[in-house]
């Protein structure tokens, strides 16, 4: 009798649960309607919630800040910054598609495969690399961080380039088509494993590494060899 | 062997004087003294890669296409210069391997440099009679500075035009050759200095004969040098321009930086708050004069006047070739602390976008951290720096003669 009991209060337990966890819109309730409001509709700045309209944004920015973890966001006044997202996948698709359904554009499929990696090099430079860096490793901007794209996957950098969250600009067809996004999405994989044939990449920053090692490797290492083959009687 | 080297100089060329006195000549040994050696092998290394560099690079700006074999460029407009430095770096023989080194090498030139004019400040070698060296080598490391600024290909910033090319690779070089031969032939003819010890006075130098001690040892140092330099050449990547891309004027990366013996001016440019010298609508000083060229010029003219200084305030004009140790001159070594702290607060601002990337600390906090580090933190290197040098040399001296430290 006691089995059936437990297994009776478990149900009673686990059903309202995982019926919550199918439904976007409960999730949307649960973690997203503060900021954001009923239905999308928006909360206007001023207090210590607010967001904007998700109305006509579409699963496209929906999965790009579901997935990248930027949202949900601790606090709405800051920068979202990439983490891993609290939620499953079955239930980032959900919300996804919740969102969705308020209208707005799907979620892209790129095919990075198409494009040319030195099209792209050429694009990110032009376009991106202001921001980004030209190896893609992030840097300062006024007002926030442009992050490193070390771990956007193609969906992502597709999605970005058309959604320009935070201080990113927004890039429409007529200024990138799908093609030269493709492109940029290729170099960006490359940038992700770069060709380092001169040996340890020390982060690709440029000189600012290089700086340390000349100091910190290079003149230890000869300040070593000196005081050891040197007097050191004073 | 030397025996019979010598003797046929000597009847070929008369050169037994000049020889008997090089080979008796008396280095003393102190590991500080090979500072200064470092800085010139590196040098020569530089030199070495450098003529190897030249028989490949094209220093025209002139537009080509790109059709080698590294993918990521096919296809692309780029200047000459551009292609035959990435044609260094993937064609030619050992052409990464030396490109890397030369720079590596740069790089570390003037680290060594940093730690000499170090060395010389703190020991008081600079006095009299060797206060003319010291006025040789402000050219040394201005000639030096030009011709590493002329040649790094940073991103963002074009690398060589024809004229700046030849500054580069030949006039300034032999400028520099010519200065650090004129440096040592001043060092040699004042001899070296050594620190005071047993038998060591200020006539009399206790050291290593030139053979057998100073030179094996000598060569022993140049090719550890050569041999950090070329292990960083072939283990480090330094300045992979095949990942920065060619250079056009409208794209900029984030985070462009100049090599880091520039970063003090890119800290000063930063740090200094932000007004020109205006009369009327024309702008007489545009603000990055005060960071990029006064603050530079103010510290190599305290360099420059510092024998002169001191000589002031100690009113001492004797000859010296004994050196000081840092302890026993807490006044200058307390000065000359505090003036470097000062140069190294303004350095590490020159790296405040990427501290806040890395760290997070918000950029316009950090420029009133920074601004605040100058006015904090030379007084208190100079404080803390006497403190410990006037106890030092009190220890010091209380264990030569214990009555001494009563005085
Ligand atoms: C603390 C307040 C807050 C919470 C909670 C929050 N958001 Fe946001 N959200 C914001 C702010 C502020 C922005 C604008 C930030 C930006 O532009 O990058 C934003 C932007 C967005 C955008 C992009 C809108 C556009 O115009 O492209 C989406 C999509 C989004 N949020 C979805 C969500 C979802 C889904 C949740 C729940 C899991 C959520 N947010 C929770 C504050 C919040
Ligand atoms: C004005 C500066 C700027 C430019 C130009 C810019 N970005 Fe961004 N980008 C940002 C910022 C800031 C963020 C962070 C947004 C946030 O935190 O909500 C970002 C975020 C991204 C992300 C998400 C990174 C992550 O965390 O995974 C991708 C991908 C991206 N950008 C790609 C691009 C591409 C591709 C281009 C060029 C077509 C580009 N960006 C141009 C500033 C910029």
């Amino acid at each position: 009798m006691r089995p059936t009991v437990l297994i009776v209060v478990l149900v009673a337990l686990l059903v309202p649960q995982l019926g919550g966890a199918d439904s976007g819109a409960d999730l949307y309730l649960q973690s997203c309607v503060t900021c954001h409001g009923r239905g999308g509709s928006g909360v206007p700045p001023g207090g210590k919630h607010f967001g904007p309209p998700l109305q006509g944004v579409g699963a496209q920015a929906a999965d790009f800040y579901l997935t990248t973890g930027y949202m949900p966001v601790q606090r709405a006044d800051q920068e979202p910054v990439r983490k891993s997202s609290p939620f499953s996948d079955a239930e980032l698709r959900s919300l996804v598609q919740f969102i969705g359904s308020f209208g707005g554009p799907p979620v892209p499929h790129p095919r990075p495969e198409r494009g040319s990696v030195s099209e792209g090099l050429e694009l990110f430079t032009a376009n991106c690399a202001g921001c980004h860096q030209v190896a893609a490793e992030g840097g300062l901007v006024v007002g926030g961080t442009a992050p490193t794209l070390a771990d956007s996957t193609p969906i992502q950098i597709a999605e970005a380039v058309r959604i320009g969250p935070y201080l990113m600009p927004r890039f429409t067809r007529k200024q990138l088509d799908d093609r030269q996004v493709d492109s940029i999405i290729r170099y960006v994989q490359l940038a992700q494993h770069p060709d380092d044939r001169g040996g340890w990449g020390i982060g690709h920053l440029g000189p600012i590494p290089e700086g340390l090692v000349a100091w910190l490797i290079a003149g230890a290492a000869l300040v070593g060899v000196a005081a050891v083959i040197g007097g050191r009687a004073p | 062997m030397i025996r019979r080297a010598t003797r046929f100089l000597d009847e070929r060329a008369g050169a037994a004087p000049f020889l008997r006195k090089a080979l008796r000549y008396v280095f003393p040994d102190h590991w500080s003294f090979l500072l200064g050696e470092i800085a010139l092998y590196s040098f020569v290394v530089l030199v070495l890669t450098g003529i190897y560099l030249t028989l490949f690079f094209e220093p025209s700006l002139k537009d080509t296409v790109y059709h080698g074999s590294y993918e990521p460029l096919q296809g692309q407009k780029m200047s000459e210069a551009y292609r035959s430095v990435v044609d260094i770096s993937f064609k030619v023989n050992a052409g990464l391997l030396i490109r890397q080194t030369h720079h590596w090498a740069a790089d570390v030139f003037v680290v060594a440099i940093v730690l000499h004019l170090l060395r010389v400040f703190f020991t008081g070698a600079f006095r009299k009679p060797r206060d003319y060296s010291v006025v040789m080598s402000v050219p040394i490391v201005g000639a030096s500075l030009a011709v590493l600024v002329w040649g790094a290909g940073y991103p963002g910033i074009p690398s060589f035009e024809g004229r700046m090319y030849i500054a580069h690779v030949f006039l300034l070089p032999i400028a520099i050759a010519v200065l650090l031969s004129l440096h040592l032939l001043l060092v040699v003819a004042r001899h070296h200095t050594q620190f005071p010890g047993p038998k060591r006075t200020e006539r009399r130098v206790v050291g290593l004969p030139m053979v057998p001690g100073y030179v094996p040892r000598t060569l022993g140092l140049a090719l550890a040098v050569a041999a950090v330099l070329v292990l960083l050449g072939g283990l480090v990547q330094i300045n992979p321009i095949w990942q920065w891309g060619p250079y056009s004027v409208a794209n900029g990366t984030n985070g462009a930086q100049p090599d880091w013996y520039l970063g003090w001016l890119i800290g000063a440019l930063r740090l200094m708050p932000g007004f020109d010298v205006t009369i009327g609508d024309y702008t007489l000083v545009p603000n990055p004069f005060w960071g990029g060229v006064l603050f530079p010029m103010l510290v190599f003219a305290f360099l420059f006047a510092w024998p002169t200084i001191e000589r002031r305030r100690t009113d001492d004009r004797d000859v010296h070739n004994l050196l000081d140790h840092p302890s026993d001159m807490s006044w200058r070594t307390a000065v000359g602390a505090s003036v470097f702290s000062f140069v190294a607060v303004v350095f590490l601002a020159g790296s405040m976008d990427r501290i806040a990337v890395s760290v997070g600390v918000p950029y316009t906090w950090q420029i009133w951290i920074f601004r605040a580090g100058l006015l904090v933190v030379p007084p208190l290197v100079f404080v803390v720096t006497r403190r410990i040098c006037s106890e030092l040399s009190e220890r010091k001296w209380s264990e030569v003669e214990p009555s001494m430290a009563r005085e």
